[in-house]
């Protein structure tokens, strides 16, 4: 039984334990509702999800386990000698899924029967021919242990599917009979779908939490695996990025890192500083009319995608830096620079540190404000000595936030700043980011269980170290800022 | 001290320090204050009392052009200090504040420490040459601020973090530090136990040798006490004007005699 009809049962049944409950609750207080403790549709409530949300519980939770398990035991099937040089058995693993997933096909499609496939044997049929003939196609022959395994594999697949229908079934009509039964009058219906309510509140906070933990856990067990196939050390104090397609390569991470840094810094260099003025500006000196039309459009430069910043920084401003200053100063040739992605960056970053901080200095009481103009301070006194200093957490906080997107950022780098990993000083030449290169590591030809590829997992773990410690950063300035005066 | 008050008053005319001739103020359409006359006199307590909502901070507010700060108020008439305009294109409003400082109504401290709060307006304003000397300012502002003794030995800790009497004296102290010539004070006490306020009366008393203070006061004993001339105020109007024991005691206005014996308010 497929997974979708299980789920129309089991959605079906709640439904019907929804109109039984109404009815046996009414029925049981006599045709008058007013003697039930809660009004008739908690009761159907209560029936309808009783029958449902455990049985729900169980087929997810099963379908998480099953496959697991199923590895673990098919895995132990392949022989070593099945394992070609260089290979592994997770390699080995996905061919019999392959193989398994094929042969269910050609039973689907009435080219194969159950009998003859119990007494079929890859020693004397060629498998992979067969299998071609439903469009699955594989890299080798299949070897006859391979195929047994492919063989377990199934069997215990449709077993397991055969099992969860049971148990999921039987559970859910369990908890109908159980809920639609225990309806009397003096039942408190309403507070257990209020309790209800409470689960899933805690539940869907629990999916938020889980997912990232399990996407910081997936990068950690990655890079792990990284670790096993390349020196750590190699990877955090090599000055050469070089990866090879074939084994040989030098994976460090410094050229990327300062890349990195180096874009980011000139973003903010270039965003911070206007930014704030933008925000002082149209917090404290334009008036209403012009405030409300100034900050809509300082803020379409955010929806702009980073695509077209991208395309901006390849056509217009690189060319402009190379031919204007760089190329007549000789200070380089390339038209990708990291001066041109750190520009174009920070005029993307320009509406996240104006308009969040606009926002903040607006938040200053007005009576921060007559308290020292009635002392007699000037303007800018003023915003300077009493409006900052009180908006400075939330100024810090838009700045990080800015940061956090500079790190992150990926396609201006592409464009604007190239491909090249080097570590120099040199603004005006082409240097590449971490996220540049995690991309292309992912996206290549070379083989998922290769250095080169799982590297790209021990830099994005590298680059959310890096955020999460800025993050923590803001965290302790503001929290430094607050003691010392609120 | 107050067995009666009133007779002590000393009648004697003073040199005015702030005159108000024809002054209205519109908040938008709303006319808040209308066509006001008044001269507060130099070396004088003056106290503006009225029901609530009846201008009478609007007014304090215009006499050190505080109502810049709002777009929608607009103000007309002429208000002199010492003879000259103060609304005049050639005043600069920020000397005219430091001049004349003020209280407000709710105590707004800095996020700054209480020792940089007090000495904000000394700073700004270059009244201090060496550190010992803005010390010594501090010190004396918040003693007049009746605030000295309660945190002498946490100047650092941040004025915000002070009761909300303690912040409405630490907003005196800040705004007799700068040694203003005339000082409006909303409602100083209104947050303010009766030893404080007390405290806070002597302040205006001892101020009064030297400088000009309006108080605006919802309590009539408070205005009675503190002030020599006092300003009666209802929906915008000025309704009565005089030496407060004349007001107190024989009212000419009946509207004042119902708002101080209790019949509007
Ligand atoms: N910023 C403002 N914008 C618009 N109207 C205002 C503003 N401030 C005051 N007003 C209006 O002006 C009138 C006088 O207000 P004001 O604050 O001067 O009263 P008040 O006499 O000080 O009252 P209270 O004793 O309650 O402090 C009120 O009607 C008020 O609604
Ligand atoms: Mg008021």
């Amino acid at each position: 039984m497929s997974v979708g009809i299980l789920i129309a049962i089991v959605l079906g049944l709640a439904i019907a334990g929804f109109f039984l409950g109404r009815r046996r609750a009414i029925a049981k207080a006599g045709g008058d509702s007013r003697r039930l403790h809660s009004l008739p549709g908690y009761y159907g409530q209560s029936v309808a999800l009783f029958a449902s949300v455990p049985a729900l519980i169980l087929m997810a939770a099963w379908l998480f386990v099953q496959p697991i398990l199923i590895d673990d035991k098919v895995a132990e099937l392949i022989p070593d000698s099945a394992i070609a040089d260089g290979g592994s058995r997770g390699l080995v693993l996905s061919d019999v899924r392959r193989i398994a997933d094929g042969i269910d096909l050609l039973v689907v499609q009435d080219l194969l029967n159950e009998a003859d496939l119990q007494n079929m044997r890859a020693d004397f049929t060629n498998v992979r021919s067969r299998l071609g003939e439903v469009g699955v196609a594989l890299g080798a022959n299949v070897s006859p242990s391979v195929f047994e395994a492919a063989k377990a594999y199934r069997d215990a697949q449709r077993t397991g599917a055969t099992l969860m229908s049971v148990f999921v079934l039987a559970l859910a009509a369990a908890m109908f009979a159980f809920s639609l039964l225990r309806i009397k009058p003096d039942l408190r219906a309403r507070n257990i779908s209020e309790s209800f309510v409470l689960s899933l509140l805690i539940g869907s906070s629990l999916v938020a939490i889980l997912t990232t933990v399990g996407i910081v856990g997936s990068l950690v067990f990655e890079t792990i695996h990284f670790f096993q196939m390349y020196p750590a050390s190699e990877f955090f104090f090599s000055t050469t990025w070089n990866p090879q397609f074939r084994g040989g390569s030098e994976l460090g991470i410094l050229p990327l890192l300062w890349g990195t840094l180096y874009v980011s810094f000139v973003a903010l260099v270039a965003s911070v500083p206007i930014g704030l003025m933008i925000a002082i500006y149209l917090s404290e000196y334009a008036s209403k009319t012009l405030r409300s039309l100034a900050k809509p459009a300082i803020e379409v430069l955010a929806g702009i995608p980073t695509i077209v910043y991208g395309l901006f920084a390849l056509i217009t401003v690189g060319p402009f830096i190379r031919d204007w200053i760089a190329e007549p100063t000789g200070l380089g040739s390339s038209s990708s620079s990291v001066l041109t992605a750190g520009l174009v960056m920070g005029i993307m970053l320009i509406p996240f540190v104006s308009s969040l901080s606009d926002d903040i200095i607006n938040a200053v009481p007005q009576s921060m404000r007559d308290g020292a103009y009635g002392l007699g301070a000037t303007r800018s006194e003023t915003i300077r000595q009493v409006i900052l200093p009180a908006a400075l957490p939330g100024v810090v906080g838009a700045i990080l936030l800015a940061a956090s997107r500079a790190i992150g950022e990926t396609m201006i780098v592409v464009l604007g700043a190239g491909a090249a990993a080097r570590l120099g000083l040199n603004p005006f030449e082409a240097m590449t980011t971490v996220t540049v290169k995690i991309v292309s590591q992912l996206t290549g030809d070379t083989e998922f269980a290769s250095p080169e590829t799982l590297v790209a997992f021990a830099l994005g773990l590298t680059l959310f170290v890096f955020t999460l410690g800025l993050n923590v950063l803001a965290l302790y300035i503001v929290r430094k800022y607050r003691e010392q005066y609120e | 001290m107050y067995d009666n008050p009133l007779m002590k008053r000393d009648a004697v005319t003073k040199e005015v320090k702030i005159s108000a001739r024809g002054c209205q103020v519109f908040y938008g359409d709303t006319h808040a204050i209308k066509d006001v006359d008044v001269d507060i006199e130099d070396k004088t307590v003056t106290a503006f009392i009225g029901p609530s909502g009846c201008g009478k901070s609007t007014f304090l507010r215009c006499l050190n052009r505080m109502n810049d700060t709002i777009d929608i108020c607009r103000v007309e008439g002429t208000i002199t200090l010492d003879g000259e305009d103060i609304y005049d294109p050639k005043v600069d409003p920020v000397q005219l504040r430091a001049k004349v400082g003020m209280v407000f109504q709710k105590p707004n401290p800095f996020p700054k420490s209480i020792y940089d709060n007090v000495a904000y307006g000394p700073k700004i304003h270059g009244m201090a040459r060496t550190r010992a000397e803005l010390d010594e300012i501090v010190e004396r502002a918040l003693r007049r601020g009746a605030l000295w003794d309660e945190v002498k030995d946490r100047l650092d800790a941040p004025g915000t973090g002070l009761s909300g009497g303690q912040q409405q004296r630490l907003c005196i102290a800040r705004a007799v530090a700068t040694e203003p010539e005339v000082l409006l004070m909303d409602e100083p006490c209104s947050a303010l136990d009766p030893i404080a306020t007390a405290q806070v009366e002597e302040l205006i008393d001892e101020l009064r040798e030297q400088y000009s203070v309006v108080i605006v006061t919802h309590s009539m004993q408070q205005a009675a006490r503190v002030s020599q001339k006092t300003a009666f105020f209802h929906l915008g109007n000025l309704v009565e004007f005089g030496e407060t024991g004349q007001i107190f005691t024989n009212p000419h206005d009946p509207r004042t005699e119902s708002y101080i014996t209790g019949r509007i308010g």
